[in-house]
């Protein structure tokens, strides 16, 4: 849920019960002010009406409503004695309506000019209380909607604005990736909190960035100060090798010895292409016909997989020409066809097929897709193979993703990697 | 004949020294700029193994020394830095080949010999062992005057055992020197060995007084033999 509906949601739970108890007592304070006001005319009625029955003794006479508001009638003295004035809410019957209404009714006694006691009701038509609440219902419904409504439209017009600095963050968040080269510029804000997250951010990436740069940093540099040494132990066991007085057996484990620093050396030369590809130490781009590497790469490899018995072949539907190191170019290539030949079956074949946009490696499978999520990770090992590196494929990854190439993989009785480059 | 290997690392330094000693050259060394420049003031050299980065000065300024001083010299630069530039710029200086570290000792060995024998010989392009000879302009190898057919990669081959015999050759450095650098992620080396075994053959057909053998888990090694 959108932030800015998150609080709507909260906001429409919370003004049901304000609105609700406001109506409570806005309703309590109404009824009470409207009965005070009826009791008013009550009693300005009640002295008229003394006042008429002083002088005209038909007043008295009044034993029913009917057509009038009052009704007298006469009582004893000890009836009359102690009584106050007291207001009534009952009902009675309207020829109007025809039905019975809720009523007011002041009931009061007096003292005619004949000295006789009579008691005096005097009605007053109430407010319909079922229908007074109904109203007030349905004008707070009214109410309630109109006030969500504004509060969403309001929150998508307005508030979409001023949160406007925090979507294009989270846009430019998401997008970022870190070793990309560009360069991460939050919005431009004047909301003090937004300014404080951009502010923040922009010190972790840097920070990020750095450490980032750093562990890349590290790595090459090891790559490069591991070299010499290896390659000079390489060279001691040659020279070691050579002396006469060595037996088939030493011989054998100097062999064994030499071929664990060589996988030594092959691992950290990939982890130096890696990391100066990472780190774009290829600069030099021109135009490169990837036909053409691929027709140079494939008789370099042609002795590899005639030993493996694999048959290769290659399929021009297009010329396809880009811009890229002509260095990172061979190997991308050379890399997928090795890898396609490495992973082959005894008398399997390698497609490498270019059209206009890419190109495309098939091989024949072993038998199972392989896991399409992991295969382009660095050391990742599908099998015992344990004289590959597991840099072969995520080194093809990191020259598409320094191009913008997209490298992806699917099976289909084959395994199929595809290079898209345009 | 004489070389000078102009390197700061010890290590490394020392086994070029005593990988090029057993070829029987004589072998001089500084490990940096002063007493390289002192050693070539002084010496006169067959072949100079020049190190880019050197404590005291660029080994690419010794260059510029030697061009302006000495009418001939033969210089391979042995660099770590992998950079077309310095490749360039080291090549114009009059630099004679241009080898990246890190190498093997056999691949050191043919670059030096073929430098030495292209320099020195004044344009003799024949290499002869026993009753081998080895034209490498024509590539073609005759034995006792017979000429024997060779495939691309089973020249290469003999050219780099040739140039490095009686030595141990190690299967990685026979397959980068003639395969090139792709080979570095194969499963192993074995395919090396038919392109071996077919040479071998066509070796011993012939009657060439020389042997490819085995060297258990190292590689190859050429040697000469007596035929009857």
């Amino acid at each position: 849920m959108k932030l800015l509906n998150h609080t709507l949601s909260y906001l429409s739970v919370i003004l049901l019960f304000v609105i609700g108890l406001w109506a409570g007592i806005f309703y309590i304070n109404m009824i009470d002010e409207i009965h005070d006001s009826i009791d008013d005319g009550l009693d300005n009625s009640k002295q008229l009406i003394i006042r008429k029955a002083l002088v005209d003794s038909q007043t008295l006479t009044k034993q029913f409503f009917h057509e009038r508001n009052y009704k007298v009638k006469e009582i004893t003295a000890q009836q009359a004695k102690g009584y106050t004035d007291t207001y009534i809410d009952s009902t009675l019957f309207m020829e109007n309506e025809q039905d019975y209404e809720p009523v007011r009714i002041l009931k009061t006694v007096f003292m005619a000019g004949n000295g006789r006691y009579y008691q005096l009701d005097i009605v007053s038509s109430m407010v319909e209380e079922d229908d007074l609440i109904e109203d007030l219902f349905y004008a707070l419904l009214w109410l309630y909607g109109i006030i969500l409504a504004t509060v969403l439209v309001v929150n998508n017009l307005l508030l979409r604005k001023i949160w406007k600095p925090f979507y294009q963050l989270l846009d430019k968040l998401g997008k970022f990736r870190l070793g990309s080269n560009d360069s991460f510029q939050p919005p431009a804000t004047r909301v003090l909190e937004f300014n404080r997250l951009n502010d923040s951010l922009e010190a972790l990436i840097a920070h990020t960035k750095e450490t980032y740069a750093g562990q890349k940093q590290f790595i090459e540099n090891a790559a490069h100060e591991l070299q010499t040494p290896l390659a000079v132990s390489i060279s001691k066991l040659e020279l070691l090798a050579e002396n006469e007085a060595a037996t088939e057996e030493q011989l054998t484990e100097i062999g064994a010895v030499m071929e664990t620093l060589q996988r030594m050396k092959r691992l950290n030369k990939n982890l130096l292409l890696l990391a100066k590809i990472e780190s774009g130490q290829f600069p030099e781009e021109e135009s490169v016909s990837i036909n053409n590497v691929v027709k140079d790469v494939i008789p370099m490899l042609e002795d590899m997989a005639a030993h493996k018995g694999v048959e290769m072949a290659i399929v021009e539907e297009a010329e396809l020409v880009v811009n890229m190191n002509p260095s990172l170019a061979e190997v991308l290539v050379t890399n997928l066809i090795k890898n396609a030949i490495v992973h082959n079956t005894a008398g399997g074949v390698v497609d490498v097929v270019t059209n206009a946009s890419g190109f495309s490696v098939k091989n024949t499978a072993t038998g199972h897709a392989l896991d399409a999520g992991h295969i382009f990770e660095r050391f990742y090992k599908n099998g015992s193979s344990k004289n590959t590196t597991g840099l072969g494929l995520a080194i093809v990854k990191s020259i598409a993703t320094h191009y913008g190439y997209t490298v992806s993989y699917s099976y289909a009785n084959a395994h199929v990697f595809i290079v898209q480059m345009k | 004949m004489k070389v000078l290997v102009v390197e700061d690392e010890d290590d490394l330094r020392e086994v070029i020294i005593r990988s090029l000693q057993k070829e029987n050259f004589v072998v001089e060394a500084a490990a940096d700029y002063d007493t390289a420049m002192e050693k070539l003031y002084t010496y006169e050299y067959d072949c100079i193994l020049l190190d880019i980065m050197l404590p005291g000065g660029s080994g690419l300024k010794i260059l510029e020394q030697l061009r302006q001083e000495k009418e001939e010299y033969h210089v391979i630069i042995i660099s770590a830095k992998d950079s077309v530039d310095d490749k360039v710029k080291g090549l114009d200086l009059g630099a004679d080949d241009y080898l990246v570290k890190p190498f093997h000792l056999a691949e050191l060995s043919a670059r030096v010999k073929s430098l030495v024998r292209r320099k020195k010989m004044n344009g003799d392009n024949i290499i002869q062992f026993n009753n081998l000879s080895i034209d490498t302009v024509s590539r073609c190898l005759h034995v006792s005057g017979q000429e024997v057919s060779l495939n691309r990669k089973e020249y290469d081959v003999l050219l780099y055992f040739v140039l490095n015999k009686n030595r141990v050759i190690n299967k990685t450095s026979l397959a980068e020197h003639v395969w090139g650098d792709h080979t570095d992620q194969s499963d192993n080396y074995e395919f090396i060995y038919s392109q071996v075994k077919n040479l071998r053959k066509k070796l011993k057909d012939a009657g060439a007084e020389a042997e490819i053998q085995a060297i258990y888990g190292i590689g190859y090694k050429l040697t000469g033999v007596e035929t009857a």
